[in-house]
């Protein structure tokens, strides 16, 4: 069942893109940072747990849970260090992403060779 | 912005701009809008895949295999990158491609091969976060925000 709700509502964070694409007309680079902002607020008042427990990667693959993951490092480590803890955590779970496209990237850009 | 621009130009140009805006094609945005959900749908579906095997094979658990799906699921864009698979997903799928973090990894890999021809250090190294930098930037700063107001509400507000 988990499978049907990561399509359903994956799918359903694209399509608020896609209007804030086409009917704001916001470029993609506006509209991503809208996201993860977004992201962030929402695991601000604690509802982007609940939704990642209901939609699984469906919550957890949209740029938004970037946002999410932001404030959860940073709100692991402030209740050990207090204030300090929001600026040393931030990047704490977030790793992954964006270490795996720093790696990549490189990777990608030894490998492959740019075309036209 | 659009506005004020439209009152300084001269009437001739305003004239043109709505003759341009006539003839503009519309986006078809039911079209687009299902052809998001359904790429950006598929995109997660194979996350929750990719995660599932993770939490099966590789004792992870439901809320801590995020970060390895995410890892898998930008290697795999690598090669759809470079193989300019991706831009034809994106040209067809529009934000469906461009929200999940798949799109995050084909701006930054993109990003990091195109500029590949400027030498490793200036070129990738300088230009691998162009696209993808203010999404990090705003991200981390409105994280911090965030999380500097819950903090302060909870430790100190007593909530």
């Amino acid at each position: 069942m988990i499978f049907f709700w990561a399509f359903v509502v994956g799918g359903t964070i694209c399509v608020i893109g896609q209007i804030l694409f086409d009917v704001f007309k916001l470029n993609p680079g506006v509209t991503l940072t809208i996201f993860v902002i977004a992201g962030a607020i929402l695991d601000g008042l604690g509802l982007y747990d609940p939704l990642i427990d209901f939609a699984g990667a469906g919550a957890s693959v949209p740029i938004t849970n970037f946002g999410n993951q932001l404030v959860h490092g940073a709100m692991q480590e402030a209740e050990q260090h207090g204030i300090i803890g929001v600026v040393t955590g931030i990047f704490e779970v977030t790793s992954a992403g964006i270490s795996a496209a720093i790696i990549f990237g490189v990777i990608g850009a030894i490998i492959f060779k740019p075309k036209g | 912005m659009a506005d004020k621009k439209k009152k300084n130009s001269p009437p001739t140009a305003q004239r043109y701009q709505t003759f341009a805006k006539q003839r503009e094609v519309k986006r078809p945005l039911l079209k687009n809008c299902i052809k998001a959900f359904l790429i950006g749908g598929f995109i997660c579906f194979i996350g929750q895949i990719i995660s599932t095997i993770y939490v099966y094979f590789f004792n992870f658990t439901e809320q801590t295999a995020g970060s390895p799906t995410v890892a898998t699921l930008i290697f795999i864009t690598m090669f759809l990158t470079g193989f300019g698979v991706y831009d034809r997903i994106g040209q067809f799928a529009g934000a469906g491609s461009a929200v999940p973090v798949t799109g995050f990894g084909n701006s930054v890999i993109s990003a990091a091969i195109e500029h590949r021809s400027e030498g490793f250090i200036l070129g990738v190294g300088g230009n691998i976060f162009k696209l993808a930098g203010p999404v990090i930037v705003y991200g981390v700063f409105s994280a911090f925000i965030i999380a500097l107001i819950k903090t302060i509400l909870t430790q100190w507000g007593g909530l």
